[in-house]
């Protein structure tokens, strides 16, 4: 059994435009010492997806069963779910700032998060699992710096203290969402050096949001990608970035620049659609270069594909299952494909 | 340096120091922020000059004081051999047409209260180049340029999204035909997918329009991207300045090397084969910046000359005449940078106050 | 059509979403107010007052009443207590036998005279002097910025109070006397949104294009400014009101024989316990002007709000 099992999650806002269908239907499963990359572009649903398992999204409707260790998060009560946060889920935001508190000192904050999961922990050795753990995410004296504000940290330190009160309480999952997004590039470097290692170390399981192809590449073993609140690849990291199935993938990949790749970028066309009225479908049909005309009346299941190097890989698009990877060829291929169905 | 081509922006000396101010009454002067110190360079005519750097290390405001935007501190910024830096308002008025600049923030870049029109027609309407049917002839012929829908003349930016606001951005900018366009940080806030869109975009106006770019850019892919000459940036200076891939193939600033290799690579096999060059520490604060060598407190190559003498910017023997490093002991090619130098020592004196100001929290000591 | 064909195809036009097809702040925040019911009901209290104070000589004539004529055979009883509400005096008459229903539309007139037209003395004020020391900075905003203090800080109504009792009460004297004491909050408000509006980078675009600053200040600021102002000013009318209310309560209003709110309630004082009319109509006249008046501002505040105009999430790197 893994870790977590999400099956058929669905979360929806009512707002005064229209309701908001942040995430439709997404499935996954995260094991224990395995990695999760999630990636998307901005508004796809990566975030509310994972913190509806926190229970973090207030005034949402929500469906769909979130197993952990055999339990329901989503049908918790608050009271056993505010116990497992923190405790054997944790969280890493974006913005570290805004996570700490800025009147207590740093050292105060991570002992009273241990303290308040273990209360029989004396304040003293809350203070000094403190320091044991700012001198584990490679805060320079961490004895002294155990009494300084939040403040007084740079974007890059107050990353590292959030990883720490990450794994104060050795959780058994840890969610990253866009942890090195608001941090320079030799920062975030080390902030994901870290976390690997953290995970290595502990045999945590991890979900690394983001909608940074290189941050995927670096630290996760499986992927999946999400468009327009639906899942419409997943599959092992080498899968997809080799032997994408997608177009939404083939093209977020060629949107990279590449040093190999000189010329022009392979952008994909058209905006962001909207969550409120989703284009019906193929979520993606608006902006592909293979659309079909079935993929404008049914929508694609998130179906196996045809990959020997994978049996997990799985992909929501009508394109024939052997077509895979990126390149020119593949493309052709695809256009062909396409060509013949319109016939 | 060496001066194949053209030179359209020639930048000499410039220094932006910004005071650091105390006191409600009586304001008086606790410091400065140096946030572009002493930095030369040329801008040759249709290239795209990228700059990388930090969060905090002057490409700002160096961006700014070369479109004209913040008055320089000290040094000349000159456009085609006429020094602009100084300039009063009306003086500056015939450059303005000149140079331009895109922002990073398509949100906070569009006034939201106007129209897109009117936004792109400022141009038109602050030179008295063009009014009424002839102003909405030439705005709707920009909006096609960039990639806008020219009925949409009459929408409000809160009707576009990311990307298409970048390109009433762009629109605006080139309005007047610009040789120059300073470009800071334009695809920073959009997503992956959007950023090849404006990226590709950009690329064609210059192929189109003959345009001059320096390009300011988090990613380090994209300005490698982009750039025919890439400036690596620290702490108001430039450490090393060479043509775009062989800097990012062969650095040879200890800086440039740790940087360029914490870029991200979108490809598991590259990201599991290269060696990544992890620095200690955090970049030291603008207001209090190390003395000669400004990186030693974190280069792994640091040794005591480094700490006494400023290097300065110059060709290395046998590098191309193009390429210029700051650095006593530039990186030689093959060499593996690992933890020694000063850095590995117990910890360096400290090089700044810890203060609350945005990138300039003090040093690791 | 080859792959490299289609790689340098440039973006399609109308693959936008709809969603967001042809709406303008203004009238996405049209439709918000109009989804608004408190609002909606307050806007049409106000719309309401305005029609019986324009048709005040109207009710005049329809009762045959003046409101300043006492009617001591009619409007009082033997022991010349005023009479209640009835088919005669809808609702009653105060102590010296005038029709309280006319008074009170008259009043209305007065309030809302003074009400409106303080305001937008005081708007206008406020934005000028705002916008000025917001973007002129230096020396010009300290000195305006002192002396916005010292406005705001001024015992006004004993200043008031002391002014009119010198030159007389009259209807200017108290406009120009409320206006005074409440451009300040509005400039403050102003300048405080101007030096923000002034670091934004469409001020910087607009700058690197060669704009003047009085260009940027009425074309790039000033609309930016619109929304709140409309929301202190549709806040302040009520305010102005009261203030009349109690100038007038004081005897320090407008002339003593035009009907206003204020002083009516002054002059019911020792009677409503015998007639609890004579208080409770202008009462509830001024309480139900300035409520309407209170949320409405706070509807238009929610409609204006520019929060929810981002119809696209942003996404900011290297900022921490
Ligand atoms: N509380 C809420 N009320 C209404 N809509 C919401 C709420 N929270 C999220 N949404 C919407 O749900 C959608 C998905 O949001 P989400 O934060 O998951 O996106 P994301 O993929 O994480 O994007 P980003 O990369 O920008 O963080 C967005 O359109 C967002 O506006
Ligand atoms: N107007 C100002 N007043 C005072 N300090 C300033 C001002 N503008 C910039 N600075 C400081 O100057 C330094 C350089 O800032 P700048 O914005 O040029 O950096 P940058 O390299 O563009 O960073 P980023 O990548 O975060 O945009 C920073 O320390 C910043 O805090
Ligand atoms: S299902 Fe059709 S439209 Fe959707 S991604 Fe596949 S080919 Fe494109
Ligand atoms: S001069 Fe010295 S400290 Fe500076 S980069 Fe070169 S080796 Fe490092
Ligand atoms: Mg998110
Ligand atoms: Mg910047």
């Amino acid at each position: 059994m893994s870790l977590l099992e999400v099956t058929g999650l669905r979360v929806s806002f009512p707002t005064s435009d229209g309701i908001v269908q942040a995430v439709r239907g997404v499935s996954f499963t995260v094991d224990r010492g395995r990695t999760l990359g999630i990636v998307g572009e901005s508004g796809s649903g990566k975030s509310v997806s994972t913190q509806t398992l926190m229970g973090l999204t207030a005034g949402a409707d929500i469906s769909g069963r979130a197993l952990f260790d055999g339990a329901d998060l989503l049908a918790m009560d608050d009271e056993r779910l505010r116990r497992l946060r923190g405790a054997e889920i944790s969280m890493i935001f974006q913005d570290p700032l805004s996570s700490l508190h800025p009147l207590y000192r740093v050292g105060w904050q991570i002992g009273e998060l241990i303290r308040v999961h273990e209360p029989e922990v004396s304040k003293a050795a809350a203070r000094k699992r403190s320091i044991e753990l700012l001198g584990l995410v490679g805060i320079p004296q961490p004895d002294r710096r155990v009494d300084d504000y939040p403040h007084q940290f740079s974007g890059g330190m107050r990353q590292r203290v959030m990883i720490a009160m990450g794994v104060a309480l050795r959780p058994r999952l840890i969610i990253a969402d866009e942890p090195t997004t608001a941090l320079d590039a030799t920062v975030s470097a080390q902030i994901l050096d870290l976390l690997v290692r953290l995970q290595r170390e502990f045999e945590t399981a991890l979900i690394v949001i983001t909608h940074d192809l290189g941050v995927i590449a670096d630290v996760a073993d499986d992927v999946f990608v999400m468009y327009a609140g639906r899942q419409v690849e997943r599959a092992a990291l080498r899968s997809t970035y080799y032997r994408s199935h997608h177009p939404y993938t083939v093209g977020l990949l060629g949107s990279v620049p590449n040093a190999a790749v000189p010329g022009r970028l392979r952008q994909i066309p058209g905006a962001p659609p909207s969550l409120i009225h989703p284009p019906p479908a193929c979520p993606f049909h608006p902006r592909c270069r293979f659309v079909m005309p079935r993929c404008t009346t049914d929508e694609p299941p998130l179906d196996p594909v045809r990959d020997d190097a994978d049996p997990e890989h799985r992909s929501a698009c009508w394109l024939p299952g052997g077509l895979l990877g990126v390149g020119p060829e593949v493309d052709e291929a695809r256009t062909r494909a396409a060509q013949e169905s319109r016939e | 340096m060496s001066t194949d081509g053209d030179v359209l922006v020639r930048v000499e000396g410039v220094e932006k120091h910004f005071p650091v101010k105390k006191g409600v009454f009586f304001q008086h002067e606790v410091g400065r922020v140096r946030a572009v110190d002493g930095v030369d360079l040329e801008i040759r005519q249709g290239e795209t000059l990228g700059i990388v750097g930090e969060s905090g290390c002057g490409k700002s405001t160096l961006a700014r004081c070369i479109a004209g935007l913040l008055p320089v501190t000290a040094g000349q910024v000159s456009f085609e051999d006429e020094p602009i830096s100084g300039l009063s308002r009306s003086g500056m008025r015939p450059f303005r047409r000149q140079i331009q600049m895109i922002f990073q923030d398509p949100y906070g870049s569009l006034n939201p209260r106007r129209r897109v029109g009117s936004i792109i027609g400022d141009p038109f309407d602050i030179h008295r180049l063009a009014a009424g049917a002839e102003r909405k002839r030439r705005v709707q012929e920009l909006m096609e340029l960039v990639g806008l829908r020219p009925e949409h003349y009459n929408r409000f930016p809160s009707e576009f999204s990311g990307g298409q606001r970048q390109r009433i951005g762009i629109a605006r900018a080139l309005a007047l035909r610009p040789k120059l366009v300073v470009c800071d940080e334009p695809v920073s806030a959009l997503d992956v997918s959007i950023q090849a869109q404006i990226v590709n975009l950009l690329a064609d106006l210059q192929a189109e329009l003959g345009i001059t770019y320096v390009f300011i850019a988090h990613d380090l892919s994209v300005v490698r991207h982009v750039s025919t000459r890439v400036g690596v940036m620290y702490l108001g200076k430039i450490v090393e300045m060479a043509e775009g891939e062989r800097l990012y193939t062969r650095p040879q600033h200890p800086y440039s090397a740790a940087l360029l290799s914490a870029g991200s690579v979108a490809d598991p096999d590259e990201a599991a084969r290269r060696e990544r060059i992890i620095l200690t520490g955090d970049v030291p604060s603008p207001i209090a910046p190390p003395p000669a060598c400004r990186f030693h407190p974190r280069c792994p190559k640091a040794q005591h000359i480094c700490t006494t003498t400023e290097p300065p910017l110059e060709v290395k023997p046998g590098e191309p005449a193009d390429h210029v490093t700051a650095c006593h002991f530039p990186v030689r090619p093959g060499e593996r940078l690992g933890q020694t130098g000063l850095g590995a020592e117990p910890p360096p004196p400290s090089t700044g106050e810890p203060t609350a100001e945005s990138g300039g929290e003090g040093g690791t000591a | 059509m080859s792959v490299t064909d289609l790689a340098a195809e440039p973006m399609p036009a109308g693959l936008e979403p709809e969603s967001i097809e042809g709406r303008s702040p203004w009238r996405l925040a049209w439709s918000r107010l109009v989804r608004d019911r408190v609002a909606i009901a307050s806007l049409i209290v106000i719309l309401l007052m305005v029609a019986a104070a324009l048709a005040a000589p109207l009710f005049a004539a329809l009762t045959g009443h003046s409101p300043t004529d006492q009617y001591r055979e009619t409007g009082l009883t033997d022991q010349g207590i005023p009479v209640g509400p009835g088919a005669e005096f809808w609702l009653g008459t105060d102590s010296l036998g005038r029709d309280l229903f006319v008074r009170t539309v008259y009043g209305a007139r007065i309030s809302l005279l003074v009400g409106v037209v303080a305001t937008l003395l005081a708007t206008f004020a406020g934005v000028v002097i705002g916008l000025v020391a917001g973007y002129f900075g230096g020396i010009v905003d300290t000195i305006l910025a002192r002396a916005i203090d010292v406005v705001l800080s001024f015992p006004y109504l004993i200043f008031a109070m002391a002014l009119v009792s010198v030159i007389g009460p009259s209807l200017v004297m108290t406009t120009l006397v409320i206006a005074f004491f409440s451009w300040a909050s509005i400039a403050r408000i102003v300048r405080g949104q101007t030096l923000a509006i002034k670091e934004k980078e469409y001020i910087e675009a607009a700058r690197s294009l060669g704009a003047s600053p009085m260009r940027i200040m009425f074309v790039d600021v000033l609309p930016n400014l619109v929304a709140p102002v409309i929301v202190l000013a549709t806040l302040l009318v009520p305010t102005a009101i009261v203030f009349e209310a109690t100038l007038s309560w004081l005897g320090l209003g407008v002339d003593v024989r035009i009907p206003s709110w204020g002083a009516m309630l002054a002059e019911s004082q020792s009677f409503f316990r015998v007639a609890w009319w004579y208080l409770i109509f202008p009462a509830g006249a001024l309480l139900l002007t300035t409520l309407a008046f209170n949320l409405l501002g706070d509807g238009v505040r929610d409609a204006l709000d520019p929060r929810s105009e981002r119809l696209f999430a942003t996404r900011r790197k290297g900022k921490p």
